[in-house]
């Protein structure tokens, strides 16, 4: 005589499971989700994945799977299966990843996972219980409830009209290119059964070999849900239901794609090896022994975008980091930027910097119109400012501040290219203030500078910039 | 030294990297992005995960995936997003598992603008999502900050099983200022207890959130508040500045916090008793060391880039011993140094809001 006994791939007993019944599922008489809890388990068994698999339950009347499946467990929020279904497999590619979920969960509120998940060909098995109804919440509409059938949020029976149709998941997931196996069976009579337990055997085993995303859609009776008796629900969903949902298999790629080429990777945490690679993020500007600050700048750099703003107080903030100083470095972003205007403020100072905003500059460099318009009122008593006159041709009438008038662009020409025009201008910034030795920033530039043939034009452009300032005293 | 001049954003992931976070899990927003694009760069290239996922939700629920495994993860954001991180986060305290997730603020509500605030105050630090939890929330006030506050975070998380929260706004975020780039974490939180990683050691552990049984659930949440209580009595972090002496205690964090500073300094120029409470955790707060400034301070004047929501824990801390003011600019205005200076003179003279 033969006995049948409890897959492996079970719990012995159901430990997890409220109530006196610990040896039965919570599942309804007549209900599609023992069928294919069996049939998972047994395949998991027989294909010995079970002690590598993580079965993932999200909300419905599956969000119990874990009372039963012994393996590692996930309980998902509604929908989300198989985002965490996504991360634990490329978190751990070798782990056998099973996003068990039904249809409110994978084709209303996940719909969105559901998609991209397939659409990054995902190396894991997506299995869809498709009842046309949703079961734990009370019976009503779900994204594939067949037209004219009653629940409890269509009490009329379902209209086109006002509730859409029902929706196919297996033949729009067959339309993109990364899925491996899409194919759709039904837990109705027994030859149905036999063919649902086979496309989930090639659906484990596509992922066992890393050949990439399974998706099988089992269309399964909800009797409670639709009303009827079990063996009523079976004969209307034959009947009925495989009328809008047919059978068959929609993609097959298997034996198209290799083995593991579907299979992602993710190496352990090496300390060692993150020390190696953070190494290489810091700054090759060179060690240099501190170098002085005349005194604190608290600079404010504006002009049209496309002129370097940005990069003049990159350039300033690096010879203030190179010699030892705090500096701090905030670009004008967003509303501020429209019309292409460009800001930033930078502060270079011997101690801590309060705000990195620069509201009452001492140095302010402007390299249009719009700006000297803009900030120069908002310079301190005594404070400088740099114009570049070639571009503006306003002048400030007051005497409250000390003003630098250099022709960088015009400069910046005769160098070669008026690009260079910001390092024209770094150059009359450092003469006027005289805040780090003209050698030192030379050589700080130098290290700057990733683009070696650049190098020795905007050492150049910075040396006139330099020389028209301390020559024009 | 090994030093570099980089943007708040980018020394988050050079953090995340330190501290030994291996899955990085996003999607783009301004003013966060720039986490995204180096953890693009860095994380593959370090044999890490990095996905950009089709939704903040999704993003989150990944999170909660690897997390779930016990391996460190992260995600981040700037506000509308981190609202729709709020079911994850929910879900993450519920089945308890560390992670960080960053929130680079900016204006709302709605929409809003993308410019700075801290107007998500309130949503961090009280909750955000359903039920009954909290984040360990670290608010930084500059690059290095962004960095170091990180990787506590991430061993905060461990600690305590829980998610912990990098609230930062977009001048921290944009910003760029030296950091010292750390050196990578060697120890390692053990989870292997709890964890689920698809492995045959981890067979029958199981990650989840829910429990049907009124009585256990009263019981998890229980369990949940000790370790809350717990956390309120241990990780408090704040700094102290010219305070010990002050009349008018300024309570600011993040980069508001920066601009006290250089109005603290120069309140004190003027002879003004000024000094500066900075939250370093917003949660928990540092209410301890707020009411027993009390004996010394004469005011206190909280300071935020929000209509008033930090200024609320001030008052429960303070306990109406002492006035407790408000000064807040929102929608992405940010005060000047001389518009906090006119606000401390003004309440040093006897004057009230």
């Amino acid at each position: 005589m033969k006995t049948y006994e409890k897959s492996a791939g079970f719990f012995p007993v159901f430990e997890r499971k409220s109530g006196p019944a610990k040896d039965a599922t919570h599942y309804c008489p007549g209900c599609g989700h023992g069928n294919v809890h069996k049939m998972i388990a047994e395949a998991l068994n027989d294909l010995g994945l079970i002690d590598r698999s993580v079965f993932v339950s999200p909300v419905g009347c599956s969000v119990f799977g874990y009372y039963y499946f012994n393996c590692g467990n996930f309980q998902a929020a509604h929908g989300r299966a198989p985002a965490v279904a996504t991360a634990v497999k490329r978190t751990n590619p070798q782990a056998i990843v099973i996003s068990y979920q039904g249809d409110g969960d994978l084709a209303a509120i996940g719909t969105a996972e559901t998609i991209h998940t397939a659409n990054r060909g995902e190396n894991i098995c997506v299995f869809f219980v498709n009842n046309a109804i949703y079961g734990m919440t009370g019976g009503q509409m779900a994204p594939t409830t067949m037209i004219g059938q009653r629940s409890t949020t269509t009490p009329h029976g379902r209209i086109e009209a006002l509730h859409g149709n029902p929706i196919r998941m297996a033949e729009m997931l067959a339309t993109l290119p990364a899925p491996t196996y899409i194919e759709r069976v039904a837990i109705g009579d027994s030859k149905h059964i036999m063919k649902a337990r086979k496309a989930i055997r090639k659906a484990l085993t596509i992922q066992a070999e890393g050949r990439g995303y399974s998706f099988v859609e089992i269309v399964s009776a909800c009797p409670t849900g639709w009303k009827m008796d079990p063996v009523h629900s079976r004969d209307w969903l034959i009947e009925e239901m495989l009328k809008v949902f047919p059978l068959g298999v929609f993609k097959d790629e298997s034996e198209n794609r290799d083995e593991n080429s579907w299979l992602r990777r993710c190496d352990a945490y090496d300390p060692a090896k993150v020390d190696e690679y953070l190494d290489r993020l810091k700054s090759t500007l060179g060690d240099a022994a501190p170098v002085a600050l005349t005194n604190d700048l608290h600079c404010k750099f504006a002009g049209f975008g496309g002129q370097g703003i940005l990069t003049l107080g990159l350039l300033l903030s690096q010879i203030g980091m190179r010699a030892g100083q705090h500096v701090s470095w905030f670009p004008a972003y967003g509303p501020e930027m429209r019309g292409g205007t460009a800001n930033c403020s930078v502060n270079v100072c011997g101690g801590r910097i309060g705000t990195p905003l620069v509201d009452t500059p001492n140095l302010l460099v402007v390299m249009n119109q719009p700006s000297l318009d803009a900030f120069a009122d908002q310079v301190i008593d005594g404070g400088t400012i740099i114009i570049d006159s070639t571009i503006v041709e306003g002048r400030l009438d007051s005497t409250r501040l000390r003003q630098v008038l250099i022709p960088a662009t015009a400069i910046a020409d005769e160098v070669g290219t008026a690009k260079v025009a910001n390092v024209v201008v770094l150059g009359a910034l450092v003469a006027a203030t005289d805040c780090f030795p003209r050698e030192f920033c030379e050589d700080t530039l130098r290290a700057a500078i990733k683009k070696r043939s650049l190098v020795d034009m905007n050492i150049d452009a910075f040396g006139r910039g330099y020389e028209f300032v301390k020559n024009a005293r | 030294m090994a030093r570099q001049f980089m943007k708040g954003n980018d020394a988050i992931v050079v953090g995340a990297l330190a501290a030994g976070c291996r899955a990085y899990y996003g999607y783009p927003i301004t003013p966060a992005s720039e986490i995204a694009h180096a953890a693009a760069l860095h994380f593959p290239a370090l044999g890490g995960v990095f996905i950009q996922a089709e939704s903040e939700v999704a993003a989150m629920n990944m999170v909660y995936g690897t997390a779930g495994m016990g391996v460190r993860t992260m995600t981040a954001s700037s506000s509308p997003g981190f609202s729709l991180k709020q079911e994850g986060l929910s879900y993450c305290a519920g089945a308890e598992l560390p992670c960080v997730v960053v929130n680079i603020v900016r204006g709302g509500p709605g929409l809003g603008n993308i410019a700075p605030e801290q107007a998500d105050y309130f949503q961090i630090t009280k909750g955000g999502g359903h039920g009954n939890y909290r984040l360990i929330a670290l608010a930084p006030n500059g690059a290095q900050e962004m960095c170091d506050l990180t990787m506590l975070a991430f061993d905060l998380a461990d600690k305590y099983r829980n998610p912990a929260c990098i609230m930062a706004d977009g001048i921290t975020g944009q910003m760029m200022e030296v950091v010292e780039i750390p050196t990578a974490k060697v120890e390692q939180w053990d989870h292997s207890s709890w964890a689920v990683t698809g492995t045959p050691d981890t067979v029958g552990h199981l990650v989840s959130s829910i429990t049907l049984e009124p009585e256990e659930l009263e019981k998890h949440n229980l369990k949940l508040d000790a370790k809350y209580k717990r956390i309120m009595a241990d990780e408090v972090l704040f700094e102290k500045y010219a305070v010990d002496d002050a009349d008018l205690v300024v309570v600011a964090y993040g980069v508001v916090s920066r601009i006290v500073y250089s109005a603290v300094d120069q309140a004190r120029a003027e002879g003004l008793k000024v000094g500066l409470l900075r939250p370093i955790t917003v949660w928990p707060f540092p209410s301890e060391v707020i009411g027993g400034l009390c004996g010394s301070a004469k005011a206190f004047l909280a300071v935020e880039l929000s209509t008033g929501q930090m200024v609320e824990d001030v008052r429960l801390a303070v306990e109406g011993r002492r006035p407790v003011h408000f000064y807040g600019r929102c929608g992405g205005m940010v005060p000047g140094g001389d518009e906090l200076l006119a606000e401390f003179r003004r309440l040093l003279s006897g004057g009230s809001r």
